[in-house]
């Protein structure tokens, strides 16, 4: 009875998740982000850096099991195995042996005498067979293509998108916020592709499915092409081909460029942050067609914001990068990269200052903005000062809601399209009536 | 994984090298290209194993090190009163960190390299198994459509 609750629990759990892809989407294309969102965010503890999505608060990784209870729970699973293939028929159509797998596979759990959560990490231990099964794809595909992160560049990009100048067009909007979404996803499991016996070396990424063995390289990479192709050309033909040319350079920036050059040298943090500042000026362009001051604006203002919120992330992952081979700045120059962290959110600052200048936002926006940058300012002063685990950790968890709400400010000051038209108009308009009150 | 098995098979972490072992199946009627396709792959996983299990041991032993060098220096005993091992704090280890990142920077650049190539080659020959097993198929229905 015990396994077959244990394989219900499985289905189910492959089931629900569709439903947190669509409740995620909801929420990213939602341009007022609710409080509830940070929340939710900050359970998870998932981290919106373009360069991995971690989920902190993980357990502390499998103990080592016994190698004699392992051993012996090879054995049991290989005397089911031989118990039911002699019943089972031998015939190898692809749906029979599906069913025959599923059938071994519940025998196996109803063997497995543990709580479902053991289940999980005893399921870990013991071989798998490397074979794609359908029901778990949607889900593989997920953690290939780190959905919960494409959502947030989805997010910022229609972030960028809403502040542009121009009137609202709802099908531009989903557009853009498609392809970009496509291109995150394919930008993301080329990188999967690409770093798979790194990942299995960290902790926080040694459950990516290529490292599991879920799916094949191959499939990851025909994955990729088949979001990237139709996301750029989507972003090219059905919005502007400004904003296709920056997406198929964001992907090349992130595959090519960031990717390789984590492993050579420390400037893979500022062309991450590139990486990251691209989005919002892809949603820009979308909705204008062009490269303004405004994009540019929004684009340092994420670039800046990269920093604190990757400098404190890695400072806590020393140990793992050092290990794996990837050059951080916070393993090899510690001082800079503090430094670095406290200079952005002073930046931040400053780039707030600009908005209005440029004629985004009205003058309410630096000054009530200002709390914000202070603190995560006062974070980096910390983290610049003490840097020890809590205070990069604190400066960390404030970067997750510190550009959500930044956004969202700056949204709402917003400089109405209406009062930039009325001011142009005004002295035009005048002209025009006074000339038709004498005509008649 | 059972004797009758028709796939690949991949097992838990390796202890060592964190590197997930695979147990690949070679079928009877294996062509030449499935068969360069297969050697690549335990060739690439050999190379990886020997990579990984030697620098992860080499961590662990330069940490061991370092850390009783430290404890010495600041005259502690590995162990302290109550048994427990004694340990650096994060900012002490750190000096370790840059330095094992900094002497093992050149042996990560030509695995690099070497990992990049191999990757894309078993990429490849995957492809192109899969592209002639896929034409294969089309052209057993084409005939069985026939008769």
């Amino acid at each position: 009875l015990t396994g077959l609750f244990v394989w219900r629990l499985r289905n189910t759990g492959v089931r629900q998740i569709p439903c947190r892809f669509v409740r995620l989407y909801h929420v990213a294309n939602d341009r007022l982000i609710t409080f509830q969102y940070f929340n939710f965010l900050k359970r998870m503890y998932v981290t919106q850096c373009n360069k991995d999505l971690s989920q902190r608060a993980k357990p502390k990784s499998d103990s080592v099991v016994c190698p004699f209870h392992e051993l012996q729970q090879l054995d049991q699973e290989k005397k089911i195995v031989h118990k039911i293939s002699p019943v089972s028929p031998v015939h190898q159509s692809e749906t029979s042996s599906r069913k025959e797998l599923r059938e071994m596979k519940s025998a196996a759990e109803t063997e497995d005498s543990v709580m479902p959560v053991g289940a999980e990490s005893k399921e870990d231990r013991q071989w798998k067979e490397m074979k794609l099964r359908l029901d778990d794809l949607p889900g593989i595909l997920a953690r290939l293509s780190k959905i919960k992160l494409t959502a947030l560049v989805v997010s910022t990009a229609s972030a960028g998108f809403a502040m542009a100048p121009v009137p609202f067009e709802l099908t531009c909007f989903l557009l853009a916020s498609l392809g970009t979404g496509l291109a995150s996803c394919a930008a993301n499991s080329i990188n999967q592709f690409f770093e798979v016996p790194f990942d299995s070396n960290m902790n926080r990424t040694k459950n990516r499915p290529l490292v599991r063995g879920q799916i094949s390289p191959l499939l990851a990479v025909c994955f990729a092409a088949s979001c990237g192709i139709p996301g750029i050309a989507l972003l090219t033909l059905g919005v502007n081909p400004l904003t296709g040319a920056l997406g198929a350079f964001n992907i090349f920036l992130y595959t090519c460029c960031y990717t390789p050059l984590k492993r050579m040298s420390i400037a893979n943090t500022w062309v991450g942050a590139v990486v990251g500042a691209i989005p919002p000026i892809m949603g820009w362009t979308a909705a204008t067609g062009s490269l303004d001051a405004g994009a540019l604006l929004l684009g340092g203002i994420l670039y800046s914001w990269q920093f604190p919120h990757f400098n404190a992330l890695s400072w806590g992952l020393r140990e793992d990068y050092s290990r794996g081979g990837y050059c951080m700045m916070s393993v090899t120059h510690p001082g800079l990269c503090r430094r670095v962290a406290l200079r952005h959110c002073l930046a931040l600052i400053g780039l707030s200052t600009v908005a209005p200048v440029l004629d985004i936002t009205t003058w309410t926006f630096p000054i009530i903005s200002l709390p914000i940058n202070l603190y995560i300012s006062y974070l980096g002063f910390r983290f610049y000062r003490d840097a020890d685990r809590s205070s990069s950790r604190k400066l960390f968890f404030c970067s997750l809601w510190h550009l959500p709400m930044l956004l969202l400010v700056m949204f709402t000051c917003k400089k109405s399209v209406q009062e930039k038209e009325d001011k142009g108009n005004l002295s035009g308009e005048s002209h025009e009536t006074a000339v038709e009150i004498r005509l008649p | 994984p059972p004797a009758h098995s028709h796939r690949d098979w991949i097992g838990p972490p390796d202890r060592l090298s964190n590197l997930r072992p695979v147990i690949f199946y070679v079928p009877p009627e294996e062509s030449a290209l499935e068969r360069r396709l297969r050697e690549a792959r335990q060739e690439a996983q050999a190379s990886n194993q020997r990579f990984w299990a030697r620098h992860n041991r080499a961590f662990r032993q330069e940490k061991e090190e370092f850390i009783y060098s430290r404890l010495k220096a600041k005259g502690l005993e590995m162990r302290d009163e109550s048994g427990q091992k004694a340990t650096l704090n994060a900012e002490e280890m750190a000096d370790f960190y840059k330095d094992f990142l900094s002497k093992n920077l050149k042996k990560h650049l030509q695995y690099n390299r070497d990992w990049y190539k191999r990757n894309f080659r078993i990429t490849f020959l995957m492809g192109q198994v899969a592209l002639v097993r896929a034409l294969r198929w089309l052209r057993w229905r084409k005939k069985n459509v026939q008769q």
